[in-house]
């Protein structure tokens, strides 16, 4: 056994060239076909309403699963199974925060939002507003949100290949980065939504598939014995019973304990807050279809979770925690061994095809992921803070045919955002590349959740909130965050962080979620309180009864 | 736009966020209402609209809706992120009651773990079934009744 483990941790290094072959061309594939999908999409006539919602008419099936390609990451299948087969029950707390929070969007947040909206984040807040200053409030925190999980999932992208395809050379890695940039930003400006849409959809059923194909595996080699499973895993980490209990990765100081918490806050309240996600329920038509469609995505993404859980115990079980770590310190490869040694192993035909699968469905995963948040970022930068900040004046004239160009010029603006953001997400991806994933992604996820949920939720809920409150609700979850983020331990003052030679750190926590949140509340309704002006009746009354009825929604 | 808006008889403000789309090929009821000039509306006409908007949030009708919906959803939303706290807070501090065995390796962090999955997809159903018995009709009809009032729903 321990035999058999050595040789696995020194596969990778030793016959890369065996699965790369087969990997280039199941990814070759991958890629083609979303190409093609992209140039099909791309053929329509590009008014805004079909380059940002693609035409609202998916159906709620096609949506759901769209919705779980967006939210169902590479960091999912690899990092949280990765952190199973490493830590055991500490890893199964994200998953549980990551579904969990699909209640959140479900009840609060998806209908209310349909209705409301008409593309982006900012047209809910901004809707019983001042226009100006909450559309450049909500359009900063949406593109600042997203442009950090971007470049959660490009550093992944980038690492993904260095483990499977090309060894650890830097270089690899930087080509992966600069190549997936380089991709979605081609599907977003050419595809628009109907195409990251089918490209979702796509991706969601490899990745499903490949996830049932393994579960099955892993319960018919331990001919469906759960107990068995869970045994071999306590004894195959080399914790033994700790290993099947919370507290081996963050049971230690109460700093560590804290910072979970944070960290688990962060992941219920974040998703209701994350602009690719909102952006997902003006494909359908109706507030009954994108109900519909979470529902569909809280199954699909529900029973993801579930079967990680088995790869990550099953990983731990076959394969070997030690050999895991071996390999990738962060876990990342837990899933990829996996399939290998279910396969037969390392060397046999069928190890290495299903190795060479599970690495294309990985990188599919991140291509799919990446091209929702450029798409809901662009759309931010084009719908929200160009329309703001070039027309202030337009408020008090009428609709006139000059309206009309601005439409176009809107979709020209969000194809040149989607270059632009992919240039910043690939120069920040860079400069990340050292960082750990799941620290990247749970950061998106707390200033989601500090900048656009308590705003988001005031103006749906609270009949006196007003423009100021929304500001300051905005600003005030989204700045402490980040300035959290950067006296926090991340940035400074350790061996891993950004700057380890220098340290000023004075937040102990790596996660902000635990301060910025209730912060973000607090300024919201603060900001409320002191207005000078009283908010309007009448438009509160709109959009309550919009959002409940649905009444004018486009 | 305005050729799809019925007239558009309530003088619209430019910044208005619902109606500076498009409504690019829908099929817009124009049930009895007046096709009022679309240009030169005073802006006070405005206020009407609003108006049938402070209307229908005082009618016994939508009462009843927002107070089923709020009436679900928010004890359930309290409860169940309640429950995930309580979850993660006893995950973090009290490991040792976690680890208890309950049946064979499963212990009680496993079964909490998976009667959070179960919860969620149990409150998930349960309000799906409440919207869908409980509130859509009603949501629908006031939807219609709005389009008749205000001239400007777009249907699908």
């Amino acid at each position: 056994m321990s035999g058999g483990r050595m040789a696995a941790g020194l596969y990778l290094a030793d016959s890369a060239g065996e699965h790369q072959g087969l990997a280039v061309v199941l990814f070759t594939v991958f890629v083609s076909v979303t190409l093609a999908i992209t140039a099909w999409a791309g053929r329509r006539r590009s008014s805004s309403e079909e380059f940002f919602t693609g035409g609202r008419m998916f159906s709620p099936m096609e949506n759901g699963f769209a919705i779980a390609g967006d939210y169902m990451s590479a960091a999912s299948f690899l990092g949280i199974s990765g952190l199973i087969a490493l830590f055991g029950y500490d890893g199964l707390l994200y998953s549980v925060g990551f579904l969990v929070a699909w209640l959140v969007v479900l009840m609060l947040v998806a209908e209310l939002v349909r209705n409301c909206g008409r593309y982006t984040l900012a047209d809910v807040l901004s809707a019983r507003m001042r226009q100006r200053p909450v559309r450049v409030a909500a359009g900063t925190s949406s593109v600042v949100v997203s442009v950090l999980y971007l470049v959660a999932q490009m550093v992944g992208a980038g690492s993904l290949v260095g483990l499977l395809i090309g060894g650890e050379g830097a270089a690899a890695r930087t080509w992966a980065v600069i190549g997936v940039g380089a991709l979605m930003v081609f599907y977003v400006s050419f595809g628009g939504m109907r195409a990251t849409t089918w490209i979702q959809i796509v991706k969601t059923v490899l990745l499903i598939g490949g996830t049932v194909m393994l579960t099955v595996m892993v319960l018919v080699r331990f001919h469906g014995n759960v107990d068995d499973l869970l045994h071999s895993a306590a004894t195959g980490s080399g914790h033994g019973e700790a290993f099947l209990a919370p507290g081996l990765k963050y049971g230690g100081s109460w700093t560590s304990r804290l910072d979970f918490i944070s960290l688990g806050l962060a992941l219920v309240l974040g998703t209701a807050g994350l602009p690719h996600i909102l952006s997902r329920f003006y494909t359908v038509p109706t507030a009954r279809s994108a109900r519909r469609s979470v529902v569909w995505a809280i199954g699909l993404i529900g029973s993801f979770y579930l079967m990680t859980i088995v790869l990550g115990f099953g990983a731990a079980a076959v394969v070997g925690s030690g050999t895991v770590r071996e390999s990738n310190a962060a876990g990342n490869t837990a899933v990829p061994l996996l399939a290998e040694a279910l396969g037969g192993g390392s060397g046999s035909t069928w190890g290495t095809v299903l190795f060479a699968v599970v690495g294309a469905v990985a990188f599919a995963t991140i291509l799919a992921v990446v091209a929702g948040i450029t798409l809901a970022s662009s759309a931010s930068v084009a719908h929200d803070l160009y329309t703001a900040l070039r027309r202030p004046a337009a408020r008090h004239g009428r609709r006139d045919p000059a309206e009309a160009a601005m439409e176009e010029d809107e979709v020209r603006v969000a194809r040149f955002a989607a270059v632009g953001i992919g240039a910043v997400a690939i120069a920040l991806s860079l400069l990340a590349q050292d960082q750990n994933i799941a620290f990247l992604v749970g950061l998106a996820f707390a200033v989601a959740a500090s900048a656009n949920l308590p705003a988001l939720l005031y103006s749906l809920f609270w009949r006196r909130f007003t423009t100021r409150g929304s500001v300051w609700a905005v600003y005030g979850g989204l700045v402490p965050a980040l300035l959290l983020v950067v006296l926090s331990p991340v940035v400074s003052g350790r061996p891993d962080a950004l700057f380890p030679g220098v340290d000023f750190h004075v937040f102990p926590l790596q996660n902000p979620g635990l301060i910025s949140i209730p912060l973000g509340f607090l300024a919201g309704w603060l900001g409320t309180v002191l207005s000078p002006e009283p908010a309007d009746p009448g438009r509160y009354a709109e959009t309550e009864v919009r959002s409940l009825t649905g009444a004018g929604a486009v | 736009m305005d050729k799809h808006d019925g007239g558009d008889p309530l003088g619209l403000r430019v910044d208005d966020p619902w109606r500076d789309a498009e409504g690019a090929g829908l099929w817009v009821p124009d049930q009895g209402v007046p096709a009022a000039p679309p240009v030169a509306v005073p802006p006070a006409e405005a206020g009407d609209r609003e108006g049938v908007f402070v209307e229908v949030q005082h009618s016994a009708a939508f009462q009843e809706v927002r107070d089923r919906y709020r009436g679900f959803v928010f004890p359930v939303a309290a409860a169940f992120v309640a429950w995930y706290l309580l979850y993660l807070v006893l995950a973090t501090t009290a490991p040792g009651l976690m680890g208890r065995q309950v049946a064979g390796e499963v212990n009680v962090a496993m079964v909490a773990g998976l009667a959070q999955f179960a919860t969620t997809f149990l409150l998930t159903w349960a309000y799906v079934r409440h919207a869908r018995l409980r509130r859509d009709r009603a949501a629908l009809d006031l939807r219609w009744t709005l389009a008749t009032r205000t001239g400007q729903e777009r249907v699908r």
